[in-house]
């Protein structure tokens, strides 16, 4: 890389250091400094002074060193090699730095983010004479088992081109030539399989398109109750022990996108690990394949440098981006947002800027707002669709929700998933309050339920909604006068719900079939309990005693249900309710004859 | 003044200028110490400051720029005088010495001899700062701790290569845990290799004469290396001192192979440091006052544990910081627990009843527990047990909440028997006396003997085989 010299030190102070003598140096511009080659980025210009975020620790850097700059922005390497790779915040790959480094990171490493070497099999999908343009796919891939990388035309290059050259069906190496366009006017663009992209810039679509397609996770307390949509944005904000990483760790495992990056944005380490060491392992139930082999992962480790964490969002969504454009569902996890906003914070600070809410940068909105308004189910260049999910963890310091990258990031997403502190302390899985969350797809992916042949779905959830609307508020009168109080009509909405509570909405991530729950069966098992509230409620007015109901051993069924009946075996929840309808017309006829 | 030839000088001069002094400073304030007119001092540099009276301190440099470099003075500033001061740049940050023959023996913060004596010589010096472990060079953590202490072993295992903090606050008996912790740690199935690294941050004297005497007692002062940054010592050097041990605690872990505890008290001390040296610097604060960084610093602190594939030690990490006033949502117990792979709280109201250890089980967590326990590491029925303890006793606080407003005698013949299990499990399972080293196996019989107080069906977390196993009610 031919680097020129664009300045000097002048000031260093933690990560942040401030040049002089700039010269033709361009906001954002990728620079490295001193004879250590320290990672930057140009954030800020004022005459001939730059202020620069470096991406390592500044130990050593002293005033006077030089500082070169490699003439582009801060950018992500896309080709094949992606998929199954683990990178830091600014998309250096891992495993190779290991190699270069051991165990440790040390200073100044670097190692591009895709094999260079690699030999890849090229399958061309167009010939010479076609016409194309920025975004038309050229050709395929095979990058991994699972997925199909499509070889497209930079998004950058301009209006209607024809292909003037194209090679044969063979094997590649990234950087070789694939194809040349021209536009007949003397425009002309070597095409190859690897792109570069300035990760803090969208990549460019034809259209937005509705969400109304689920995307569906197997948890039941999600795609029941709070469905959130492909292309659709979420938070999950929740105190530290609230189990957001479990949650955002069983999505990633099983929701139905064909890609996945998660983004471990000042994550722990060892989590990170256990990250790593699982998902070679785990199968993904759809396609029988190693879920690594439809993942990338950022780890970017919270005691690894400040502004690596401020990056690797944007690095993260960069690449699902690249993902989408090829037509894919992307489902991006990053975790967590708060991490990446007290990066901004920090930086922020060490910029000297003025602070607005509690010593955040009064853009912290603005920001927020541009990373969530990167998702979206959209019309690809090349024709296709394909959509980014974001699902945002947030960890609101104390698990206080006023604070303002929850509050921020409530005003640009549109369903939430809030964690319960009481919930996770009885170990109620997941701890997703139904309460506080809210989901604005629920209307719009409506019809998809339908289609499937699950109508009953929007009429069951919003009569289960309604049992907990009423359920807080019972519970608030047994709170002051106990139980005892409420008639028994009321009573057994409590029971209702609280079976409800541990029979759906808990889920164990660890049972081999708990963990996850076909559509099919989330349906039915909701269907049996609302039965269950139907046919319990009839009973009570005839006078059955609730403790008589309560003693029913088809509600010991009902509860056992999530981990006795499997995904293929849904009919098993049909006799339940045969069996529950049995007991309950039993029960009943005592009562009818007297 | 330097002219500006000077500060062009290239790599090689810069060599020369290394180990250059300099008298003159053209500020004092507080542990702070201005420079003018130096030669291009590098970011993070140690530096050798020689008082007027001929003593040397150390510092380290905060923030450099071609005017002036900004020092901080680990030992304080006492004494110093404006024309009086000279300075000694070494061109490299901050190093440790380290050797195994440290353990057994008091250093300070710094890492130097604090019981008078020289300490071994070591030819390997290593930067304090640490750098990041590689997170696919790393081992996830998985073998179980037996603490000897139930509700720990039973309810938040302490995995090898965990961080797990103490939440406590003052005059509660964390020290004591601490103390046990260290006396009865043991892996099961094996005899390993431990060592013991322990920083004092802040806290007084008798604080560390007690943790003193204990490890003499138990006969384990010989695999102690301790850095005590007391009280009365300058509150900068305790922003050092966790760094310092912890590089030898690496040093042991993962050149020597052994299992190293390091034992931190008081988190909240350093975190008080940090906010002085920040202040002084006239930085713009975060949350009450402390500065934007901490959760970095933090994070270079708590994440030096672990372990690492292909290597045979590890770091294990007990740090212990009292909550101000209580107050779990206060700035450093919370940016500790977003950092740290669980906690374990203290509660006054159980202290204030003489349990021992007073830990409130539903606030704490271990996020390491599930993958060391069950069938092959602690006992197959651990994993539900745990999970129903947790359930039962969460149930408790319900029935206690509406028993102070309806009364005792108001409550169903189930929610007594919840007060009976409560009270059980708060006296029988949690209490036990200091001396007392509880196997698991012991441990989880005394979970089953609490919850064979509730009727069978109340169980819902545990299998009917677990019930029929070991049910007893």
């Amino acid at each position: 890389m031919q680097e020129r010299i664009v300045g000097r030190v002048k000031r260093v102070n933690g990560p942040v250091l401030t040049a002089k003598g700039i010269g033709d140096a361009k906001m954002m511009e990728l620079v490295h400094v001193s004879e250590l080659k320290i990672v930057g980025e140009i954030v800020k210009l004022n005459g001939d002074e730059a202020t620069i975020q470096v991406y390592e620790d500044a130990t050593g850097i002293a005033p006077g060193d030089n500082i070169y700059g490699s003439g582009m922005s801060l950018s992500a390497e896309l080709g094949p090699g992606l998929i199954g790779n683990i990178y830091d915040g600014i998309q250096r790959p891992l495993e190779e730095l290991r190699t270069l480094s051991g165990d440790f990171i040390s200073k100044g490493i670097a190692a591009p983010a895709i094999d260079h070497d690699k030999v890849w099999h090229f399958v061309p999908s167009v010939s010479v004479g076609d016409k194309v343009r920025g975004g038309s796919i050229i050709g395929r891939v095979q990058e991994t088992e699972r997925v199909e990388h499509r070889v497209m035309i930079p998004p950058a290059a301009k209006g209607e081109l024809t292909v003037v050259n194209m090679v044969q069906e063979g094997d590649y190496k990234v950087d070789d030539q694939l194809a040349v366009v021209s536009d007949g006017k003397g425009y002309t663009e070597i095409v190859t399989m690897v792109q570069r992209w300035p990760i803090r810039v969208p990549r460019p679509v034809q259209d937005h398109m509705d969400l109304g397609t689920p995307l569906i996770t197997g948890l039941r307390v999600i795609d029941t109750l709070f469905p959130l949509s492909k292309g659709g944005t979420v938070a999950i904000p929740g105190g530290f022990g609230t189990g957001k990483t479990m949650t955002q760790h069983s999505i990633a495992q099983w929701c139905d996108a064909d890609i996945i990056v998660y983004i471990g944005c000042g994550e722990r380490g060892n989590e990170m690990t256990d990250v790593l060491r699982e998902f070679p392992h785990l199968i993904d139930p759809r396609t029988g394949l190693s879920l690594m082999q439809r993942t990338i992962l950022i780890a970017n480790t919270s005691n690894m440098p400040v502004s690596a964490r401020e990056a690797s969002i944007y690095t993260g969504i960069t690449m699902a981006e690249y993902y989408r454009d090829m037509g894919y569902n992307v489902a991006i996890m990053a975790d967590s947002t708060s991490r990446w906003a007290e990066a901004l914070r920090e930086l922020s600070g060490r910029m000297e800027e003025m602070p607005a809410e509690e010593g955040f940068p009064a853009y912290l909105p603005t920001r927020i707002a541009q990373f969530y308004e990167r998702a979206g189910h959209m019309k690809t260049l090349s024709g296709g669709e394909g959509s980014v999910s974001v699902i945002g963890a947030v960890s609101p310091p104390g698990g206080d929700f006023s604070e303002p990258v929850t509050q921020h990031t409530k005003r640009f997403v549109r369903a939430f998933w809030g964690l319960d502190r009481s919930l996770a302390s009885a170990r109620h899985y997941p701890a997703i309050s139904w309460t506080e969350s809210y989901s604005e797809y629920v209307d719009e992916v409506k019809a998809w339920w339908n289609s499937q042949s699950q109508d009953r779905w929007f009429d069951n959830r919003r009569r289960i909604m309604e049992l907990l609307q009423k359920e807080v508020r019972l519970q608030q009168i047994v709170k002051l006068v106990g139980p005892d109080a409420l008639p028994d009509s009321q009573n057994f909405i409590l029971e209702v719900c609280s079976l409800f509570k541990t029979a759906f909405l808990q889920q164990n991530a660890f049972d081999e079939i708990d963990r996850y729950c076909s559509i099919d069966k989330q349906v039915r098992m909701l269907s049996v309990i609302l039965r269950y509230y139907d046919l319990g409620s009839d009973a009570i007015a005839k006078g059955v005693p609730l403790v008589k109901i309560r003693r029913m051993q088809v509600v010991q069924d009902i509860a056992r249900m999530r981990f006795n009946v499997s995904n293929d075996r849904c009919d098993e929840i049909d006799k339940i309710e045969l069996k529950l309808e049995r007991s309950m017309m039993q029960l009943g006829s005592l009562y009818d004859e007297q | 003044m330097m002219n500006s030839d000077e500060k062009l000088l290239k790599e090689s001069d810069k060599a020369l200028l290394r180990g250059r002094q300099y008298t003159g400073a053209s500020r004092i304030d507080g542990p702070l110490v201005y420079m003018r007119n130096t030669h291009p001092v590098g970011y993070g540099e140690l530096v050798e400051i020689i008082a007027p009276d001929g003593s040397i301190r150390s510092g380290q440099v905060l923030d450099t720029s071609d005017d002036a470099v900004c020092v901080q003075c680990f030992e304080g500033t006492d004494g110093l005088s404006l024309p009086g001061t000279r300075m000694h740049f070494l061109g490299e940050p901050l190093t440790l010495g380290v050797t195994e023959k440290m353990l057994g023996r008091v250093m300070n913060g710094l890492g130097k001899s604090r019981d008078g004596a020289a300490l071994p010589s070591s030819s390997d010096e290593r930067d304090v700062n640490g750098v990041a472990m590689n997170p696919t060079a790393r081992e996830y953590p998985r073998d179980f701790i037996q603490t000897g202490i139930s509700v720990i072993d039973g309810m938040m295992t302490l995995i090898q290569g965990q961080k797990l903090p103490i939440f406590s606050g003052n005059g509660m008996d964390h020290n004591q845990l601490a103390a046990q912790i260290v006396r009865q740690a043991k892996v099961r199935g094996g005899k390993s290799d431990f060592a013991i690294v322990f920083a004092a941050m802040g806290v007084k004297y008798d604080v560390a004469k007690y943790f003193i005497d204990s490890f003499e007692e138990t006969g384990v002062l010989d695999n102690v290396a301790m850095f005590l940054s007391l009280a009365d010592d300058p509150s900068l050097e305790r922003t050092i001192t966790p760094k310092t041990a912890l590089t030898l605690a690496e040093h042991l872990a993962f050149d020597k192979g052994k299992q190293v505890l390091v034992i931190m008290t008081d988190m909240t001390n350093y975190c008080e440091s940090l906010r002085e040296i920040s202040t002084q610097r006239g930085e713009i604060p975060s949350r009450k006052g402390y500065p934007g960084y901490m959760y970095s610093s933090l994070a270079e602190i708590y994440e030096r544990s672990g372990k690492l594939i292909g290597r045979s030690g590890s770091i294990t990490q007990l740090p212990i910081l009292t909550m101000p006033n209580d107050d779990i949502s206060h700035p450093i117990p919370d940016l500790t627990g977003y950092i740290t792979e669980g906690q374990i709280v203290f509660n006054r109201d159980m202290h204030g009843r003489g349990i021992y250890p007073p830990i409130n089980a539903l606030s704490s967590l271990s996020r390491l527990m599930k993958d060391g326990i069950g069938e092959g590491m602690t006992r197959d029925d651990h994993p539900h047990l745990s999970n129903q303890l947790f359930a039962s006793y969460s149930k408790v606080q319900e029935v206690r909440n509406l028993a102070s407003v309806i009364g005792e005698e108001e409550l169903t013949e189930l929610d007594h028997k919840y007060m009976e299990f409560g009270e059980f499990f708060e006296r029988k399972f949690v209490s036990q006396g200091f001396d007392e080293d509880r196997s698991i196996e012991e441990t989880l019989d005394k979970g089953w003997e609490a919850l064979s107080i509730l009727p069978a069906e109340e169980l819902q977390r545990l299998t009917e085989e677990e019930i029929e196993a070991h049910y007893r009610g």
